[in-house]
C-alpha cells in the first residue's frame, strides 16, 4: 500500500518540481529559440511516458498485491501480440515526433547564412583571445606553428589579409546585435569549448582543426562565456565576457581596437628599442672597463 | 496456451557427448585463493569490485563536499578535484559495475543457470580474475606517484590527458592506461569463458528459448564487451606510445603555455571515437546484465511468468547490436563532421524503441500478479523508476539539437548517474538480496533490507532528479567551483549543497546493508534450497550452497522455460526448469488415463 503510494508521490513530485522549481533555463539571447521549442516537445511527450508508466506501475502494486491467505487469480500470459505491436507503434510515434523537429533544429545549427559576419576565439589554458577579420572581411591564415610572443594568434605574416584583422586578447568580445555571426573556434593547446549559456549554441575547440558554429545575438547586455569541455586544472576558472552592443556602441568600441599590424609594427619598435639600449649598455660597459 | 516457443514442454535430446571430470582441488590455496572454482572466482570478483567500489564512493564523497560547500574545505585544491572526479567515474563504470556483473554476477550464475559444472575453461576463468586484481592495484598504486593518479577526466581525452597542465600528466596517467590495458586482458579471458559456456555447456532440454533472461543479459551484454573493449585497448597503447615515446597519434601541433612541443599531426577526435565506439556499449555492458536480472527479480517475486519472453529477448539482441552504432552522439559538439548528428541522432532514438518495450513488459508482469513486496522486488520497482526517468532525459541528450545547449553541464551527469549509475546499482542489490540465500545458505535480514532499499532509493533520486535541472540553467560539469559569476545566483550554491547532504546520508546508508551482510551470514533466517520458490536452475541444486561439480550425481534435464508460475492446473504455483509435464500435472495425467481408459473401453 504504502509502495504504491510513493511510487505515486515520486510521479507527483517530479512534475511538481518540474513546474514550481527556480531552477530553470536562463533567458535566451539568440535566435535558437526552436532548440527551445524541440525541448518542450521533448518534455511533454516523455513526462506523460513517465506518469503514466508510474501510475500504472504504483496501481498494480496495489491492486495486486499478495494477501496472506487470499488465494490471487494470477494470469498466465507469456504473450500478447497485438499488445506488443500497439505498443511498438505507439513509443515509435512518440519518437518520431521528438526526433523531427530536433534533426530540423540541427539543420539550421549546421547551415551558416549566406553573408554571416565572421570571427574567431582562440582558447589557451587558460584563456580566451578573439580575431576579428578587420576592414576586408576576411581572416588571415594563421598555424599553430607560427606562434611567437610577438605574434600570439600564429597569423602568417606574409598573407596580406591578416595585416588589418584586429585582435583582442585577455579581454571582453563585442559584437553587433541582430546580425549572424559565424564562430570560427581555434584551440592551441587542448580541447575547449566556447560556452555562453544564453546564447544556447556552444561547440568544442579542437587543437590541429578549426570548428565553428553560428548564432544571432538578439539581446543587448552582457554575457559570460564559461569554457564547457575539461581543460586541466584551470578548467573552472576559464572565463571571459561577450559584450552585445547596438551598432553605434559596436563600432565605437571597435574604432579603438588594435589591428595586427599595428601590434606588429610596435613588437618591431620595441625590439629596436630593446636593441638599443642592449648596445648603449655594451657600450658603456666597455668603456667602464676601459678605464 | 499461447503458441509460445516454451510450448514444446518435455521435449529433452539424448546426451551427445560424455560428461568430463572436473579438476578437483587438491590443498586449501587451490580451493578458496587460486582457486578454479566458478563460484568462487565469483565472490572474489565481487569482493574486489565492491572494496574497490567503495574507494569511488569515498571519492564521491570528497567532490561532494567541494561541489556542496566550495569554501569550507582548504584541503581539497582543483588538482585533487580533477583527480577525484576522474578515478571516482572510472572506479565506478569499469572497475565495479563491469566487474561485478560480468565477473560476479556472471561466473556466479552462469554455470548454474544453465545446468553445468562449471564453466568451460576453468584455468583461464582464474586467471582472469588475477589479472583483474593486479588492474585494480596498478590502479591504487596512482595514489602513490608523484603527481598522483590522472585528473583528466574518466574519458581521458588527448591532447589534456598527458600534457601538463593535468594533474597526474607524469605517472597517473601512465599507471591508469596500463591499467585499463589489463582490465581488458583480464576481462578477455573471462569473458570468452561466459560466452562458450553459454553456448556449449548447456545441460540437455535447455534450448536458447528456454534460458532465463538474466543469462540473455549477461551473455549478450559479454559480447558487446570482447566487441568493444579492443577499442579502448587500442586507445589506450596508442596513447601510452604518445605520452612516453612522443608519437603523434592522437597530437596535433601545439603550444603550450607559451613552448612549442615536439607533436604534430596526429587528430585528438580519433581518440574520442575509439573511446567510445567502446564507451557506448560499455553502458550497455552494465545496463543488460541489469535488464535480464530484474526481469527475473519481478517475475519470481510477481509470482508470474515473464510477460512478451521473446519480444525480451529480441530486444536485449537488437539493443546490443544497436549499441554499435550510435557512440558518436556522445561527440555532437566534438567538432566531428557536423553531418554525423543525422545519422547517429535517428539511430540513438530508434534504440529507444527496443529499450521502452522491455520496460512496458516488466510493469506489464506485475499486471495480474501476485505482487511480494519483498526486499528484491522493491529494489526492482526502484529500478523501474530510476531507468525510465533516466531513459527519457537520453531522448533528450540522444536528440541531437537538444544536446547543444545541454552537453557537458550538470544535466549529462544527472542523465548518466540515474541511468547506467543508480538505476543498475538497485539492480545489483536487489540481486545480492535474491540470490545471497543461495550463496550462503541463509536469507538476509528483510527489516533492515527494506530500510536500505527506501533511503537509497529515494535518497538517490532526490540526489539526480534535481540536478538535472543545474544542467538546465546552465551549470558545466567538472567544475571545481563557480566562483564569481553573474549567471549562477545562490539558488544554485543551495541546492548543490542539499545534493551534497542527501550524498552524506544516501552513502551511510550502505553501512547497514553491509552490517546486514555480516550478521545474517552467521544469524540470518536459514534459506533451505528455494526461499522464493523459483523455476530457474540455480535453486533445483542438491545442497544450498551449491558444491563442487553445481549439480549432484546427475545433471538437471529441463523440460521448459524458467518462469512457469500459476501455470492453470499445476499443483503449486510454480513448475521448476527441471521438472517433467507429468510430475507438474499429476491430476491432469491421471484425467488423461482415464479419459484414455474409457476410450479403450468403448
Amino acid at each position: 500500500m504504502i509502495t504504491a503510494l510513493i511510487i505515486i508521490l515520486v510521479a507527483v513530485g517530479s512534475v511538481a518540481f518540474h513546474l514550481m522549481s527556480p531552477w530553470w533555463w536562463t533567458p535566451i539571447a539568440s535566435n535558437w529559440g526552436f532548440i527551445d521549442t524541440t525541448i518542450i516537445i521533448t518534455f511533454w511527450v516523455t513526462g506523460t511516458v513517465f506518469v503514466a508508466i508510474l501510475f500504472f506501475t504504483g496501481y498494480c502494486i496495489w491492486k495486486f498485491r499478495h494477501r496472506e491467505g487470499v488465494k490471487a487469480d494470477v494470469e498466465y500470459e507469456p504473450e500478447n501480440k497485438s499488445l506488443e505491436t500497439w505498443l511498438t507503434i505507439g513509443t515509435t510515434i512518440g519518437v518520431v515526433i521528438m526526433l523531427t523537429p530536433g534533426l530540423f533544429a540541427w539543420k539550421q545549427f549546421i547551415t551558416v547564412p549566406e553573408g554571416a559576419d565572421e570571427f574567431e576565439v582562440v582558447a589557451q589554458q587558460w584563456q580566451w583571445s578573439y580575431r576579428l577579420p578587420g576592414k576586408d572581411g576576411v581572416l588571415g591564415k594563421s598555424d599553430v606553428r607560427k606562434i611567437t610572443p610577438e605574434n600570439p594568434f600564429g597569423i602568417n605574416a606574409d598573407d596580406p589579409k591578416g595585416k588589418d584583422d584586429v585582435l583582442i586578447e585577455s579581454d571582453d568580445l563585442h559584437l553587433p546585435i541582430d546580425r549572424p555571426v559565424k564562430v570560427l573556434l581555434r584551440a592551441i593547446d587542448v580541447l575547449h569549448d566556447f560556452y555562453v549559456p544564453q546564447f544556447r549554441a556552444k561547440m568544442d575547440m579542437v587543437p590541429g582543426t578549426i570548428t565553428y558554429f553560428w548564432f544571432t545575438p538578439t539581446k543587448v547586455g552582457n554575457y559570460e562565456v564559461l569554457c564547457a569541455e575539461l581543460c586541466g586544472v584551470g578548467h573552472h576558472a576559464m572565463r571571459g565576457m561577450v559584450v552585445v552592443d547596438n551598432d553605434s556602441d559596436y563600432r565605437a568600441w571597435l574604432a579603438e581596437q588594435t589591428t595586427f599590424g599595428q601590434s606588429l609594427a610596435k613588437a618591431q619598435q620595441q625590439k629596436s628599442i630593446d636593441l638599443a639600449s642592449t648596445t648603449d649598455r655594451a657600450t658603456s660597459e666597455k668603456k667602464v672597463s676601459a678605464q | 496456451m499461447a503458441d509460445a516457443t516454451h510450448d514444446d514442454v518435455g521435449y529433452v535430446p539424448p546426451a551427445e557427448i560424455e560428461e568430463q571430470d572436473l579438476y578437483h582441488a587438491k590443498s586449501w590455496i587451490t580451493k578458496y585463493v587460486f582457486c578454479q572454482d566458478a563460484k568462487v572466482i565469483a565472490i572474489q570478483y565481487s569482493i574486489t569490485a565492491i572494496a574497490i567500489g567503495l574507494v569511488g564512493l569515498v571519492l564521491s564523497w570528497l567532490m561532494r563536499l567541494q561541489l556542496g560547500f566550495p569554501e569550507a574545505f582548504s584541503f581539497i585544491e582543483p588538482d585533487d578535484y580533477y583527480q577525484f572526479i576522474t578515478v571516482h567515474g572510472m572506479i565506478m563504470v569499469i572497475y565495479l559495475l563491469t566487474a561485478l556483473f560480468l565477473g560476479g554476477f556472471g561466473n556466479y550464475l552462469i554455470p548454474l543457470m544453465v545446468g553445468a559444472r562449471d564453466m568451460v575453461f576453468p584455468f583461464v576463468n582464474m586467471i582472469s580474475y588475477w589479472v583483474y586484481l593486479l588492474a585494480v592495484v596498478v590502479l591504487c598504486a596512482s595514489f602513490f606517484v608523484p603527481g598522483g593518479p590522472t585528473g583528466a577526466g574518466w574519458t581521458l581525452y588527448p591532447p589534456q590527458a598527458i600534457l601538463s597542465g593535468t594533474p597526474g600528466s607524469d605517472g597517473g596517467i601512465i599507471l591508469m592506461l596500463v591499467s585499463l590495458a589489463l582490465f581488458i586482458v583480464g576481462f578477455t579471458m573471462g569473458g570468452l569463458n561466459y560466452v562458450v559456456t553459454v553456448f556449449q555447456a548447456r545441460t540437455r532440454g535447455l534450448s536458447l528459448m528456454r534460458l532465463p533472461l538474466t543469462i540473455w543479459g549477461i551473455l549478450t551484454a559479454t559480447v558487446l564487451a570482447l566487441l568493444a573493449f579492443p577499442a579502448l585497448f587500442v586507445g589506450a597503447v596508442m596513447m601510452l606510445l604518445d605520452r612516453i615515446l612522443g608519437t603523434s597519434f592522437f597530437m596535433p601541433s601545439i603550444v603550450e603555455l607559451g613552448e612549442h612541443l615536439s607533436y604534430g599531426g596526429g587528430s585528438p577526435i580519433l581518440f574520442q571515437h575509439l573511446f567510445w565506439f567502446f564507451g557506448h556499449p560499455e553502458v550497455y555492458i552494465v545496463a543488460l546484465p541489469a535488464f535480464g536480472i530484474v526481469s527475473d527479480l519481478i517475475s519470481v517475486h510477481a509470482r508470474r511468468n515473464i510477460f512478451g519472453y521473446r519480444m525480451m529477448v529480441w530486444a536485449i539482441v537488437i539493443i546490443g547490436a544497436l549499441s554499435f552504432v550510435v557512440w558518436a552522439h556522445h561527440m555532437y559538439v566534438s567538432g566531428m563532421n557536423p553531418y554525423f548528428g543525422f545519422f547517429f541522432a535517428t539511430t540513438t532514438l530508434i534504440i529507444a524503441v527496443p529499450t521502452a518495450l522491455k520496460v512496458y513488459n516488466w510493469t506489464l508482469t506485475l499486471w495480474r500478479g501476485d505482487i511480494h513486496l519483498t526486499t528484491p522486488m522493491l529494489f526492482a520497482i526502484g529500478f523501474i523508476v530510476t531507468f525510465v526517468n533516466g531513459g527519457i532525459t537520453g531522448l533528450f541528450l540522444g536528440n541531437v539539437a537538444i544536446d547543444v545547449p545541454l552537453s557537458d553541464t550538470m544535466f549529462v551527469v544527472a542523465h548518466f548517474h540515474m541511468v547506467m549509475g543508480v538505476a543498475p546499482a538497485l539492480v545489483i542489490f536487489g540481486a545480492i538480496y535474491h540470490w545471497y540465500p543461495k550463496i550462503t545458505g541463509r536469507l538476509l535480514d528483510e527489516t533492515l533490507g527494506k530500510f536500505h532499499f527506501w533511503v537509497t532509493f529515494l535518497g538517490a533520486y532526490l540526489i539526480y532528479f534535481p540536478m538535472h535541472y543545474l544542467g538546465f540553467v546552465g551549470v558545466p560539469r567538472r567544475y571545481f567551483e563557480l566562483g564569481d559569476t553573474q549567471i549562477f545566483d545562490q539558488s544554485v550554491g543551495d541546492l548543490n549543497a542539499f545534493i551534497s547532504i542527501v550524498t552524506f546520508i544516501v552513502g551511510f546508508a550502505q553501512l547497514v546493508f553491509f552490517f546486514n551482510l555480516y550478521r545474517s551470514y552467521s544469524k540470518g533466517k536459514e534459506a533451505g534450497p528455494n526461499p522464493w520458490r523459483a523455476c530457474s536452475l540455480e535453486w533445483q541444486t542438491a545442497e544450498t550452497p551449491p558444491g563442487h561439480g553445481n549439480f549432484g550425481k546427475e545433471l538437471p534435464l529441463v523440460y521448459r522455460w524458467p518462469y512457469d508460475f500459476n501455470v492453470p492446473g499445476a499443483k503449486e504455483d510454480f513448475i521448476p526448469q527441471n521438472m517433467s509435464q507429468s510430475e507438474a500435472f499429476p491430476k491432469r495425467k491421471a484425467a488423461a488415463k482415464t479419459s484414455r481408459s474409457r476410450a479403450a473401453k468403448k
